[in-house]
């Protein structure tokens, strides 16, 4: 299996065939999570710490199981509360951690490209769980790998991303990936909210959703990030679900056997129909949270085999 | 005292020329310039100098020009000492052929008033080896409220009036401020930029800020600033400069209001025209200047637009930031790159690649800043101060950061390779630096 990075910072540098190598291991994971007896002793040993300079529940839960699962030490540090307050620098942060020796290192930031930053200054593996509006490498995986499973396969599908793409560092890192496997990409939503660039990168762009969702395979509904937004990008909320929401009228457009995704958590009414979110047959909103332990365990795993490598590399070329 | 230049290649941005030639320099001012038929002996003899009392400097074939003439350095002296002093900026004026800095007054707290203008041509004149030249704010705090006491502050010495990056976004107020100043004869110097558009943003739009994710301004902002204010200028009849124009949509604006007789010039800076957005990859907050670097399609349209003399000038914006305003991500970085000491070779880029020839750089660097500050220098003629410099167009070299100057090192250029080196630069006739 080749998988040949120290850290996991965004899919952008992953080739397709390092994506299913983790896709791969992934779907032994989720046969290991399914198991009464989940544990393994793959990280046993290492230290992981999961740095949330954002607030998080699911993701972080999400990591925090997964390196139990696998035998890790896990500690949480909640960053907003902490020295960041004090007025301590990011790379201060870094240099502090360095000395504490983990070897895993979760990190997600408010501001793009800050887990870059922390990776070039930390002895350790790094996993992006999402920097500002950039990427999230382990929801794209996490996406994908649910596709893979309800789809049987990963390319050649007419895949729809539906709503606040500007704020949405989901939506870029599944355009990136999603693109590496060949398929073809719709993004709909809001001139405000869609930003015309994404045309370059392949995709498609549909201001009227009835029309972008025909024939798709896969819908994925994305939260409006309110929290981001500086201004009025949409006149209200009710007209945005009356035009962008996602619900069995618009739905009916996509292929029968469209399936509907949403990272979470949800504005249930403002971009999604609850009835909808919670309609099993066509919903895989709760596959895909378990989807993210394994993915997160596979990618740890990946990273941890190469940390151990090259730490014993280096070992020997000191003894040698 | 005399000196005598021979065997130079004199960069002639008046007359266009790039030719072999020698310069006599006496009491801090060119007596004579002599191009092609190079004889020393004869020009000498035709002033009545004896040979004897003449110094001579052998450049070796090297380029010889008027000394550039930087408007809009930012030294940190009040307030950020630690980033720029007097002493530092000079000393790396000196070493990067830069023999007039036009300061900035965007210091902590801002050159407002007649008493902080004077602490700051005490600390230039004590500390500094080349000339240095004050602006002063054009509103107090910069702030864009109230105009600063533009008629004292010319008196002290101010030669430009600017509020730098601050836009003074009260159009009554600029008005005003425009109408003052054009009856006092200043100059005003602003940033032509929609600042509602801009706040906020660090990068430029476009495929590589959607990839990257950064938040990003429409090049269209800075031609939405420059279309009010030559709308202003309109009204007032001002004499304004627009400090850095970087995209190619502003350009058009620019030949109208020019060719409409405006009393408008524009200027760009050394990294719009060698840099661009592709650059920042990785996100490098050296990178990080302001405006943001563009697309190569605008950096090329700029570059052109020099070689017309659309725009009129090149500057450094020099803007010393320390190493913990820099390693920050890169949304939260403080912009600005030293270039006192890369301004020249960074600008032979361009000249080595064919985009502008040394006479046409020497007029952007030198000759234009001079004029529009009504300066006698930037000139390679006689009767006009001895400011040179001495340089190397060809010699490669890998910039080392650390080896800067400047007391910050925030330059774009680290590693990076280079080609042309300042030899010596001269203010008034004297020596202020020679590469050891």
């Amino acid at each position: 299996m080749s998988f040949e990075h120290r850290h996991l910072l965004g899919i952008e540098p992953l080739k397709p065939h390092e994506i299913t190598a983790i896709l791969d291991l992934a779907d032994d994971y989720v046969a290991l999570n399914r198991r009464p007896e989940k544990h393994s002793d793959v990280l046993a040993g290492l230290t992981q710490i999961n740095m949330f300079f954002e607030n998080s529940t699911r993701t972080q839960a999400s990591f925090e199981l997964a390196g139990k699962r696998l035998g890790a030490d896990v500690m949480n540090m909640a960053m907003q509360a902490s020295s960041i307050k004090k007025g301590e620098t990011l790379i201060d942060t870094a240099m502090t951690l360095n000395a504490m020796h983990p070897d895993l290192l979760v990190v997600r930031h408010p501001h793009s490209g800050a887990v870059d930053l922390l990776a070039q200054k930390v002895n350790c593996a790094v996993l992006n769980a999402g920097d500002g509006k950039h990427e999230h490498p382990t929801q794209a995986l996490l996406d994908a790998l649910t596709i893979r499973r309800s789809k049987g396969r990963l390319h050649r599908l007419n895949i729809a991303i539906c709503g606040d793409i500007a704020h949405s560092r989901v939506a870029r890192s599944n355009l990136i990936l999603l693109g590496k496997m060949e398929n073809r990409i719709r993004l709909i939503g809001p001139p405000t909210l869609v930003p015309g660039q994404f045309a370059e990168f392949g995709a498609e762009i549909y201001d009227d959703m009835r029309e972008g969702l025909k024939d798709v395979d896969v819908v994925m509904m994305l939260r409006l990030q309110k929290e981001r937004m500086d201004g009025g990008f949409i006149p209200s909320e009710r007209e945005y679900y009356h035009r962008y929401g996602l619900d069995a009228e618009k739905l009916a457009l996509a292929k029968p056997d469209a399936i509907v995704m949403h990272p979470g958590p949800m504005n249930r009414g403002v971009e999604i129909d609850g009835t909808l979110a919670d309609d099993i047959n066509r919903s895989v909103i709760q596959e895909q949270v378990e989807m993210g332990v394994a993915v997160r365990m596979a990618a740890m795993d990946l990273l941890a085999r190469n940390l151990r490598a090259e730490r014993q590399a280096s070992n020997q070329s000191r003894a040698g | 005292m005399s000196t005598l230049f021979i065997n130079a290649r004199l960069i002639d941005p008046e007359a266009g020329t790039d030719s072999p030639g020698a310069v006599l320099v006496r009491n801090g001012r060119i007596a004579a310039v002599e191009k092609d038929a190079a004889n020393p002996a004869q020009m000498l003899q035709a002033l009545g100098i004896a040979p004897e009392d003449v110094t001579k400097v052998d450049c070796g074939g090297k380029c010889l020009a008027p000394g550039i003439v930087d408007i809009g350095v930012k030294v940190c002296e009040p307030g950020e000492r630690h980033k720029e002093s007097y002493k530092s900026a000079g000393l790396a004026a000196a070493a990067g052929g830069v023999t007039t800095i036009v300061t900035r007054p965007d210091t902590t707290p801002a050159i407002d008033s007649p008493e902080s203008l004077e602490f700051v041509t005490r600390r230039a004149q004590s500390d500094a080896p080349v000339n240095v030249l004050p602006m002063a704010a054009l509103t107090k705090g910069r702030d864009g409220r109230e105009m600063t006491e533009i008629g004292f502050l010319m008196d002290a010495g101010a030669v430009a009036f600017s509020d730098c990056d601050h836009v003074v976004s009260n159009t009554k107020v600029f008005q005003r401020a425009l109408t003052y100043a054009r009856s006092c004869g200043a100059l005003v110097i602003a940033h032509p930029q929609e600042p509602v558009l801009s706040k906020g943003a660090a990068a430029t739009s476009g495929k590589f800020a959607a990839l990257y994710g950064l938040p990003a301004v429409s090049p269209m902002a800075e031609r939405m600033g420059l279309d009010r204010d030559i709308a202003l200028l309109e009204m007032t009849g001002a004499k304004y400069h627009a400090d850095q124009i970087t995209t190619a949509r502003a350009l058009p604006a620019l030949e109208r209001a020019k060719a409409n007789g405006l009393d408008i010039t524009a200027g760009t800076s050394i990294h719009h025209l060698t840099l661009n957005e592709l650059d920042v990859a990785g996100y490098r907050s050296f990178f990080k200047v302001k405006p943001p670097l563009r697309s190569e399609d605008d950096r090329l349209a700029v570059v052109e637009a020099v070689r017309t003399g659309l725009i009129d000038t090149i500057s450094s914006m020099h803007t010393p930031q320390d190493e913990e305003s820099k390693r920050l991500p890169f949304e939260e970085a403080a912009a600005g790159a030293v270039a006192l000491e890369t301004l020249l070779p960074a600008a032979l880029r361009l000249y080595h690649a064919e985009l502008l020839d040394l006479p046409t750089l020497f007029r952007a660097m030198s000759l234009n800043p001079a004029r529009r500050l009504g300066l006698e220098s930037g000139r390679l003629a006689a009767g006009t101060p001895a400011d040179l410099v001495l340089f190397d167009a060809d010699v490669p070299f890998v910039l080392d950061r650390f080896k800067l100057r400047s007391k910050s090192q925030n330059t774009p250029y680290d590693g990076q390779r280079m080609q042309g080196r300042v030899e010596a630069t001269y203010v008034a006739g004297e020596p202020v630096y020679r590469r050891d």
